[in-house]
């Protein structure tokens, strides 16, 4: 296609329609929002990122010597755990990924309700600005998990505005999981059946029940919190009647979902990037889709093995023991199906790809000691210690933050039409995997040996361990800040990218890149299953590109 | 376009009953029932719930999937009830001290 | 290129209905999805008010005589008049949606108006019982004082404890002296203002959906199948009543006859 033509096609998509401020703060395009949401997470992703930063530059050397008073140590893990859980991991696939793929993909022109859609950007926004006021001002210490009675009786710092920051970036959640379960069931593109959906959709479906049946307990358990603070009515203090434990319960029962909520959409972009690039469709379609909804709702079975130590009775121990190894059968199906696709595949090891196998590899070994974790017998030795620090990053940043700076790199060209430079994409996956295990690995050994979470001080005898670790971050923190710019710098000066330059299946690899403003020129009729992927195809779709 | 109109007739009658149940409720409550307060009170009240949502709710003549939400929504919330009294109940059944 | 220009459906037909959203391809699937989008919302307030339920089943297991105790200041009539009168609103909130589906524009209006009045009346007598536990200091965090409360205070709400009550004490008072008990009352307090609080905030913005619903109705925005709306705002409102049904037994019928 000639220069000009080019030129022409792409006047009309979402990016350039329109130009003004106003029609970005008040679209309803979700593809628009998506963007937004983007911007604002990775702003969120950098300032937990600072915070880690600084904890790990502490935990260099076994005194507190860098940070002025254990107390600061303590605000700067709390902020780092509320950022990096509530204002980036939670919305980031969902809100980014979620938002601007869903319709796409199945064939609409938006989500069910793109006023709610940008409301809830609005509400993040808002949610996250108090949590910039609360972190300005001093922070809190106590913890992302905001445990009673110390949260509700002791602390000394702003434990209700931290809480309320939390409660309102939850009815954000809210809208956004209602906006995917509504969009899923009624607006389908003729032809596209639940069993043709990608699984994509049925990840960020299932991710949206949690949503929607969770984050309102949070909400609870918070607003309790803030009355209990201010009221002192002693909910949580048993010397008035009350009991802490019935906060653990109530903030549990999300947020044990709540890292389902974070883990679901990574499985779902990791199975929209094997198939392509393995080019074979992918095994098991069945199962990993009822194994989406299976892992939310077995999700919402386990929170008490959080708890086993708290002073949960040893028989609901138990029963929450059991459930939790329960929930790992679906999570397990996923890694053998991912693993069974790959096999005879003709394997392209491009950025988006290096980023799913990573995920694969560092989401199973997570996965694996988490069903060491349910086992209350290991878990009453390790809780509180570094075991379960590397135990939820290996998920969390292995997992959850590879998928999505998989997703990234791989919508890259169709959210902004631009290619991004693919040795600095397969530089960075290398670095992050490099930088990742150096970080967290000790800490599992640093665990099962006995050093606490949460104490900026610790034993000589694991500083070796601790400065390994610290190594491994700073190798990490490059692995994120390279995207970052090559990125933005793609923006202007990367290739620009076709339609579909993955050669990828998929009702939103069939519309332009970037889309145009209502995603189809014409509604698709679905007539064939998702992942038609075959490697006699890519032979010949690759002898076609060299054309 | 709905399918279905309700008949005034209905309204009213589900509405009379609904009035029937509240005094049966309060009645019943002044009646030495022992242990079985919570659950008379309760059931009345789930009778209650149930005429609103089968009937001025429409789910009665709504979608499945309507039904499938209103449902999931009570089977949720008696999953955090459960679970969590399955502590508080089980506290005790041991002869360790917090167990 | 006509198409990509308006971005409209292919479909023409759907284009001259004002009230048809871009996105959707016709008004049938525009309230199927409205009225989901409402069932998804009211599971949210399920799990939301849940919370609270479950705080309460806790405490009340956990407190029980105190909570019977604390429940005997409660005005049982008063609160079953209440429920009476939410009830009744819910039958004219039925009503006005049918009257919607037949396209009967006055009478949508005046059972939307009956709605509010008698969602008022509610939020009146509540205001009422409200003001009448402040004044006996049963208000946890304001002006709490169990002595005051126990010693009564000019209000007659309260309702007396048989004379053969175990529970009556020496000297006159009502109660055994035990702390304890009155700060496990407080408890009781606090959460029967809390989820009734609650319940009367979604009362009050559901006054201002059903208040704007009907002003809109009146001047004839919502029509035919556009009354999306008023179906949509009926299921928030009868999920209100449904929430009290369940807080009126709870609270106030824990056991008010009990000797």
């Amino acid at each position: 296609m000639s220069l000009l033509q080019e030129e022409r096609v792409r006047e009309r998509d979402y990016l350039t329609s329109e130009y003004t401020l106003k029609s970005w703060l008040l679209t309803t395009d979700h593809k628009r929002i998506g963007l937004m949401y983007m911007v604002s997470i990775t702003f969120f992703f950098f300032i937990g990122g600072a915070a880690a930063t600084l904890m790990r530059l502490e935990l260099m050397t076994p005194k507190g010597d860098i940070l002025h008073s254990p107390d600061a140590y303590n605000r700067l893990f709390t902020m780092h755990g509320i950022v990096m859980v509530f204002f980036f991991l939670i919305p980031s696939i969902p809100a980014v990924l979620g938002n601007f793929l869903l319709p796409l993909m199945i064939g609409a022109r938006d989500l069910a309700f793109p006023r709610l859609n940008l409301l809830s950007w609005y509400i993040y926004m808002i949610g996250g600005l108090v949590a910039l006021f609360v972190l300005i001002f001093g922070g809190i210490d106590t913890g992302w998990t905001f445990y009673t009675p110390f949260s509700s009786m002791f602390s000394n710092t702003m434990v209700v505005p931290a809480a309320a920051s939390v409660f309102i970036t939850g009815f954000s959640s809210i809208l956004t999981g209602m906006n995917i379960i509504v969009t899923t069931h009624t607006m389908r593109a003729p032809g596209m059946t639940w069993f043709r959906l990608p699984l994509f959709v049925w990840g960020h479906y299932a991710t949206s029940l949690i949503f929607v049946l969770g984050t309102p307990v949070l909400a609870i358990s918070l607003a309790l919190l803030a009355a209990e603070r201010l009221l002192h009515l002693g909910i949580f203090d048993p010397a008035l009647g009350g009991d802490p434990i019935l906060f653990q319960h109530l903030f549990w029962f999300y947020s044990h979902p709540a890292v389902y909520i974070m883990v679901l959409p990574g499985m779902a972009v990791v199975s929209e990037i094997v198939p392509c690039f393995a080019r074979r469709p992918i095994f098991g379609y069945k199962f990993i889709a009822i194994s989406s909804l299976a892992i939310a709702v077995l999700s919402f079975f386990v929170w008490g093995h959080h708890m086993f130590v708290s002073g949960q009775s040893m028989y609901g121990g138990m029963i929450f023991s059991i459930l939790s190894f329960l929930v790992a059968i679906p999570s397990g199906i996923k890694v053998f199906n991912w693993t069974a696709t790959l096999y005879k595949g003709s394997i392209r090891l491009d950025t988006p790809m290096l980023y799913a196998l990573g995920f694969i590899g560092l989401f199973t070994i997570g996965g694996l000691t988490g069903l060491m974790l349910a086992t209350m017998a290991i878990d009453v030795h390790v809780h509180d210690t570094y075991f379960i620090v590397a135990h939820f990053h290996y998920i969390m940043v292995g997992g959850a933050v590879m998928a999505y700076m998989g997703g990234i790199h791989f919508w890259w060209p169709k959210m902004t039409g631009r290619m991004y430079p693919e040795m600095m994409g397969k530089l960075s996956a290398l670095l992050v995997f490099i930088g990742f295990h150096l970080t967290f690995f000790p800490q599992f050994i640093l665990g099962y040996l006995g050093m606490p979470r949460r104490y900026f001080e610790y034993d000589p005898e694991f500083q070796v361990l601790n400065v390994m670790s610290t190594a491994g971050a700073s190798i990490l923190a490059v692995g994120y800040v390279l995207p970052l710019v090559y990125l933005l710098l793609s923006l202007k000066i990367g290739p620009i990218a076709g339609p579909n330059p993955w050669n990828a299946t998929g009702l939103e690899w069939q519309t332009s890149s970037p889309p145009p403003p209502h995603n189809f020129d014409e509604t698709p009729v679905v007539t064939v299953g998702p992942y038609a992927y075959s490697p006699e195809a890519t032979e010949e779709a690759i002898n076609h590109e060299r054309d | 376009m709905r399918q279905h109109i309700v008949s005034v007739r209905t309204n009213v009658t589900i509405f009379l009953i609904l009035q029937l149940l509240l005094v049966a409720t309060v009645a019943l409550a002044y009646v030495p029932l022992g242990k079985m307060h919570l659950t008379t009170s309760l059931t009345i009240a789930v009778a209650k719930a149930v005429l609103i949502v089968l009937y001025f709710m429409h789910i009665r003549w709504s979608r499945k999937l309507n039904w499938v939400f209103a449902s999931a929504s009570l089977v949720w919330f008696a999953l955090l009830l459960a679970l969590t009294m399955s502590d508080y109940l089980t506290r005790d059944w041991l002869p360790i001290p917090g167990k | 290129m006509s198409a990509t220009e308006t971005g409209a459906a292919q479909e023409t037909t759907t284009t001259a209905d004002p009230l048809l959203y871009h996105h959707f391809d016709d008004l049938e699937q525009q309230n199927d999805t409205s009225i989901l989008g409402m069932w998804a919302f009211l599971a949210t307030e399920v799990m939301f008010f849940g919370g609270l339920f479950v705080a309460y089943a806790l405490f009340r297991h956990q407190h029980w005589t105190a909570f019977v105790e604390a429940s005997r200041f409660q005005n049982v009539m008063l609160g079953a008049v209440n429920t009476s009168v939410l009830l009744t609103s819910s039958l004219t909130m039925a009503m006005a949606v049918r009257s919607s589906h037949l396209n009967q524009r006055k009478p949508v209006v005046w059972y939307l108006i009956a709605t509010m009045v008698l969602g008022s009346a509610f939020l009146g007598i509540k205001g009422y019982e409200y003001h009448a536990h402040y004044e006996e200091h049963l208000a946890p965090g304001v002006n709490w004082d169990w002595e005051k409360a126990k010693t009564h205070g000019e209000r007659s709400d309260y309702t007396e404890p048989p004379k053969a009550s175990p529970l009556a004490g020496a000297n006159g008072t009502r109660y055994v002296s035990d702390p304890s008990i009155g700060e496990k009352a407080k408890l009781y307090y606090f959460l029967y203002f809390f989820m009734t609080g609650l319940h009367a905030f979604h009362m009050v913005i559901g006054l201002i959906a059903v208040g704007l619903i009907a002003y809109l109705a009146q001047k004839n925005w919502v029509s035919g199948c556009g009354a999306t709306h008023i179906e949509v705002t009926g299921l928030y409102w009868h999920f209100i009543d449904v929430i009290w049904v369940f807080l009126y037994p709870l609270l106030y019928l824990i056991e008010p006859g009990r000797s």
